[in-house]
């Protein structure tokens, strides 16, 4: 019994575990939170899967193995005494018990004496069985036994609840795993690479896995994920999704998926395909095969982009880009090699924004796609770009996100959004920026104006042009950089703000010409100052995208998959049978409450009427029980007319 | 022989003596909620699917039986039905047969109408229950410390009123989420903000029910105390992070399961905080020297014994609450059991108070251990209710903080 309990507190402890530490995680993360030394501790405790860990598993199976144990040593006697009426118990033992009491001489017959006895027993709906005694009858009454069947209930019922579990568990796998029939695939190559060891066959007798399966296309296996691998698990049909819907609430918030399903049976082509629609909380059962809609994903949708030219000559130049959701897209810029790793479409993307009276609320951005951009060393930076301009702070901006390392924070790039809502003006003015011959007209130009001296001496316009230069190539920490090593300190910061001026003036000549021979009238005014200045914003930023190109989503045909999770599970109803029995059975514990009592009535010692001994127990030792028994002495007292002697030790359970 | 004889058939012609019988009031409150019950599901049915008839029907029948032993909640019943009249009647009047008419609409009625502003719109009625709560819990001490009857009779009034508004804004809020827009209509059950309220109303009804029962006035401060933390977080959160403004059901709690995992989940919440307020009334008094004379608390042996009513009472519905989580887990994520953080810490609580009760039942264990244990037991649920929102990520990351 106390190994029940502390057992009871163990499983409870453990399972803390497993809450705190989030489970199942891909290892790399682990590896990053933990750091090596402790990331390898846990490993060895199997703290990333709390609840398939020896251990655990271990706890709790002594866990049922001392309920089993405490049901087999105590139903079978509960059982029996469920039925019996305790009828030998002797006089002596009534008077040894705490509470009985004695009329040691009522003025009455002692079958008058046994029918009152009696009728109080009737009537407090007690079962009893009469038997005659020397001199007399004794009453042993019982009421409540089922009580002890909700004993039997709850602890059968926690035996057979974890029976059940243990059939849907993974030890199976496990088992498969131990003699090296499986082996966990733990890189993520395409199905058809994924070698036989690692497949687990229709046989396997209960599991739980995932597939994204995209529009139009269907499968036949799952993926069942083991610590920081997967296995394969073959299935005995092949599941379509013809078609995958999301329905939004009016505030962007997904209100439904559904996935239209088509289900077929290679083995028996002659079967009917089953056609059925399933949604979340509507899954659907495929004999013996339970199917849900868990998730949502892209299945490869079709992006069409424009791929402006960062670098180099052909700088602000785009061409047409084409691929698809998870395609991989090398291309090389100058002699450097690259690959485009296309990971995700998003259709929507509602986030918070504060509008101008400070008020947070959910706008939609449109349109994004997510992609990985590899080098030939294989490092890779993270990019988010969004379709559309989105308005922010009164202007219409490009938005692409980058982070350097996965999982870090977002840097963003905000390209200003020309006057038609396009790119172009500002990837023209930048490829302007990459022609020495412009940069030179617009130096010059300036000069003659500012000091006529100067613009005859090529130096300076050189020099001018070469600090442009380095702007467009490293923002303002190139020219800062390049100053140092030229002026003394306490100069810096002076030479600093002159050449970023002269840059200003330099850039918006530029930008001047730019817009003339784009054919714009009116020049100047906020309009243009702010473009310019967010334009100047971008360049500088450029400096940090790491990208020789910028990817302008420019068009797409969206494919969904829809998330399917299939499972087998033997175990259900076995579970749902026991939680049945637990819920019985710890109200019968509860609300039943069981009861003994006895009467012995017998000629009284000078035979001229009859004595009363009377005893009631109950192995519930609560409040009620008490009140019971003092409610059932009153009756007694009423029925037979007079008060008992009270006995000593009477008291303990006949007050409160 | 002759002589057992004859004791045999006198006594089995014996007539049972007349169980208290049925008064008419009984009868009554019987038809009444029948015929309501029945009214409303005539007049609904052909927009509810089988479950919902079915949750209806049980929810009345129950109400029934549960009024029918216990008088008090047919007062109750009646006055929440009253104010959710008076609420749906004022909508009526405001936007007629209109089924909804967008948040701008309903805001603008709710600050016109009087009735609504000041009494049943749900935003007003859960002022009113977070003042009488806070009230009740002042009136029961100084009932108290004066031990003055009356005074505690207030109290329970004071309780009983705060309930019946904490119901009724409930319904009214059920409305509300269908006049804001069709698509979001939902019990109110689905969040944190909702279910505070769902608490506080259950262990004050649970509460009342032993006051009834056992006259244990004494500890009504104590568990108000409990229910004035609750709204004290409910106040926090409606006025710092405005979590009443009802927002759409997520895709997973779409789901009649909805309508009856969350209240049996309450009913188990409810029962252990009070039994955790009764522990540290017991706690006090054994400080201050146990039992005696002119007593303010009841006898340690009746609250030790009220402890473990409570918590059986809880643990029966908890149970049942954790198997039909499962039930829903298994249709809405694909198992019964996930080991997903919320589950978990179900597991925990249920486990933590099966050893409670092991303890008490088959080892006899009394007083002050079992009520520090009860009271450790009520952290641990506090924390399977909020703290696993705040703190864990999982499945069930509904109402984060
Ligand atoms: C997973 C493990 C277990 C769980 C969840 C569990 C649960 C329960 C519950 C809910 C009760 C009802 C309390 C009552 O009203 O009596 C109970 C009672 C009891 N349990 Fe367990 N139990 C477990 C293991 C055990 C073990 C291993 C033993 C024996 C060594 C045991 C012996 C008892 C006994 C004797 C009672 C009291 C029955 C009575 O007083 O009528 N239990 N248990």
């Amino acid at each position: 019994m106390n190994l029940a309990i502390t057992l009871l507190v163990a499983v409870g402890l453990a399972s803390v575990v497993g809450t705190v530490l989030q489970q199942n995680q891909p290892y790399g993360d682990y590896l990053m939170k933990f750091g090596p030394f402790w990331f390898e501790v846990f490993r060895a405790l199997d703290l990333y899967d709390v609840y398939s860990a020896p251990w655990f598993l271990a706890i709790f199976t002594l866990l049922v193995v001392s309920t089993s144990a405490c049901v087999i040593r105590n139903a079978p006697s509960m059982l029996r005494e469920m039925f019996t009426y305790r009828s030998k118990v002797g006089e002596n033992e009534l008077r040894a018990m705490r509470g009985h009491v004695e009329w040691p001489h009522l003025p009455m017959s002692v079958e008058a004496a046994a029918i009152e006895s009696r009728r109080v027993l009737f009537e407090e709906g007690f079962k009893f069985k009469e038997s005659r005694v020397k001199e007399g009858y004794m009453f042993s009454a019982r009421k409540g036994s089922l009580q002890r069947l909700g004993y039997v209930f709850t602890h059968v019922a926690i035996v057979v609840i974890c029976i059940g579990g243990m059939m849907d568990s993974r030890l199976w796998l496990s088992y498969q795993e131990l003699i090296g029939k499986l082996k966990v695939e733990t890189r993520s190559v395409p199905l058809s690479q994924v070698p036989e060891q690692s497949r687990v066959t229709a046989s396997n007798p209960g599991f739980r896995g995932n597939v994204n399966v995209p529009e139009g296309s269907s499968s036949s296996v799952l993926f069942l994920n083991v610590r920081d691998g997967y296995v394969v698990q073959n299935l005995p049909f092949e599941v379509a999704v013809k078609d995958f819907r999301i329905e939004h609430y009016d505030n962007g918030m997904p209100k439904s998926y559904e996935s239209d399903l088509l289900i077929t049976d290679p083995k028996h082509p002659s079967n009917e395909p089953v056609k059925a629609t399933i949604a979340v909380n509507k899954p659907m059962i495929y004999n013996g095969y339970a199917i849900y809609q868990a998730s949502f994903g892209d299945g490869g949708s079709r992006m069409q982009f424009k791929s402006w030219q960062l670098q180099g000559g052909a700088a602000g130049v785009s061409q047409p880009v084409s691929g698809a959701i998870f395609q991989d897209i090398p291309f090389s810029v100058g002699d450097s090699r690259y690959t485009l790793e296309l990971n995700d479409f998003r259709l929507f993307n509602i986030n918070p924004v504060t509008d101008a009276e400070g008020k947070m609320h959910e706008k939609n951005f449109g349109p994004s796609v997510v992609f990985r951009l590899r080098d030939g060393a294989g490092q890779a930076r993270e990019y988010e770009n969004y379709m559309a301009p989105v308005e922010m702070e009164g202007r219409a901006v490009f938005i692409s996100g980058m982070r350097d390392q996965i999982g870090g924070v977002m840097r963003f790039l905000y390209i200003p959004a020309d006057r038609d809502a396009q790119i172009d003006a500002f990837m023209d003015f930048y490829r302007r920026l990459h022609d020495a011959g412009q940069i030179d007209r617009a130096v010059l130009s300036m000069l003659a104006e500012v000091n006529p001296e100067a613009a005859k001496l090529p130096a300076a316009s050189e020099a001018i042009r070469s600090m442009v230069e380095k702007f467009v190539q490293g923002g303002y920490d190139a020219i800062g950089a390049d100053l140092e090593t030229r002026i003394p300190k306490d100069q810096l910061e002076r030479a600093f703000e002159t050449s970023a001026r002269v840059l200003q003036t330099v850039l918006s000549r530029m930008y001047v010409t730019m817009m003339q021979e784009r054919g714009v009238q009116q020049i100047g005014g906020e309009k243009d100052e702010r473009f310019l200045a967010d334009s100047v914003a971008a360049i500088n930023a450029l400096a940090f995208y790491g990208s020789p190109i910028f990817l302008q989503l420019t068009g797409f045909e969206q494919i969904q998959a829809s998330g399917l999770q299939i499972t087998k599970s033997p175990g259900k109803d076995v579970v749902y049978l026991g939680s049945f029995l637990l819920m019985l059975g710890v109200f019968m514990l509860f609300y039943i409450h069981p009861r003994r009592a006895w009467v012995l009535v017998r000629e009284s010692v000078d035979a001229r009427g009859a004595r009363v001994l009377f005893a009631t127990t109950s192995h519930r030792k609560t409040l009620d029980m008490a009140r019971a028994s003092r409610e059932l002495h009153q009756k007694m007292v009423i029925r037979l007319g007079a008060e008992p002697i009270r006995m000593p030790g009477a008291r303990a359970e006949m007050d409160e | 022989m002759s002589a057992n004889a004859n004791v045999l058939n006198r006594a089995s012609d014996l007539p049972a003596l007349p169980k208290a019988g049925a008064g008419v009031l009984d009868v009554l409150w019987l038809l009444l909620i029948l015929a309501a019950g029945a009214g409303t599901l005539l007049t609904f049915s052909n927009t509810m699917d089988v479950y919902e008839v079915s949750i209806f029907t049980g929810s009345v029948l129950s109400l029934a039986a549960v009024g029918w032993y216990w008088r008090g909640v047919r007062g109750l019943g009646v006055a929440v039905a009253a104010l959710t009249a008076l609420a749906l009647w004022r909508y009526g009047v405001h936007f007629g047969e209109q089924l909804s008419v967008g948040r701008e609409a309903l805001a603008a009625a709710q600050n016109k109408d009087f009735f609504l502003k000041y009494l049943v719109s749900s935003q007003s009625a859960i002022m009113w229950m977070s003042a009488l709560y806070v009230g009740a819990a002042f009136t029961y001490f100084l009932a108290l410390f004066t031990r003055t009857e009356y005074i505690g009779k207030i109290a329970s009034v004071l309780v009983w009123s705060a309930t019946a508004f904490g119901l009724s804004g409930m319904f009214a809020r059920w409305r509300e989420s269908y006049l804001i827009n069709v698509d979001y209509g939902h019990i109110p059950v689905s969040n944190l903000y909702e279910v505070f309220i769902l608490f506080s109303v259950i262990t004050a009804l649970i509460y009342l029910f032993y006051e009834g029962r056992f006259k244990t006035r004494a500890l009504g401060g104590f568990v108000m105390l409990v229910i004035s933390a609750a709204v004290a977080f409910l106040l926090w959160y409606t006025f710092d992070r405005g979590a009443n403004v009802i927002q759409p059901l997520v895709p997973a709690l779409d789901s009649y399961w909805m309508k009856i995992h969350v209240p049996a989940n309450f009913i188990g919440y409810g029962s252990f905080a009070m039994a955790a307020m009764i522990a540290v009334a017991y706690l006090i008094k054994l400080k201050m020297g146990g039992d005696g004379e002119r007593d303010l608390l009841p006898k340690l042996e009746v609250m030790d014994d009220l402890m473990y009513k409570a918590i059986a009472l809880g643990f029966g519905f908890f149970t049942v609450a954790t198997i039909l989580g499962a039930m829903w887990a298994a249709e809405a994520w694909g198992g019964y059991w996930s080991w997903d953080p919320k589950e978990t810490w179900a597991l925990i609580v249920w486990l933590n108070y099966a050893a409670w009760l092991h303890l008490r039942l088959t080892k006899g264990w009394r007083g002050a251990p079992m009520a520090w244990w009860s009271v450790i037991g009520l952290f641990v649920t506090t924390f399977a209710f909020l703290g696993v929102n705040m703190f864990l990520s999982g499945l069930h990351s509904y109402g984060t903080l």
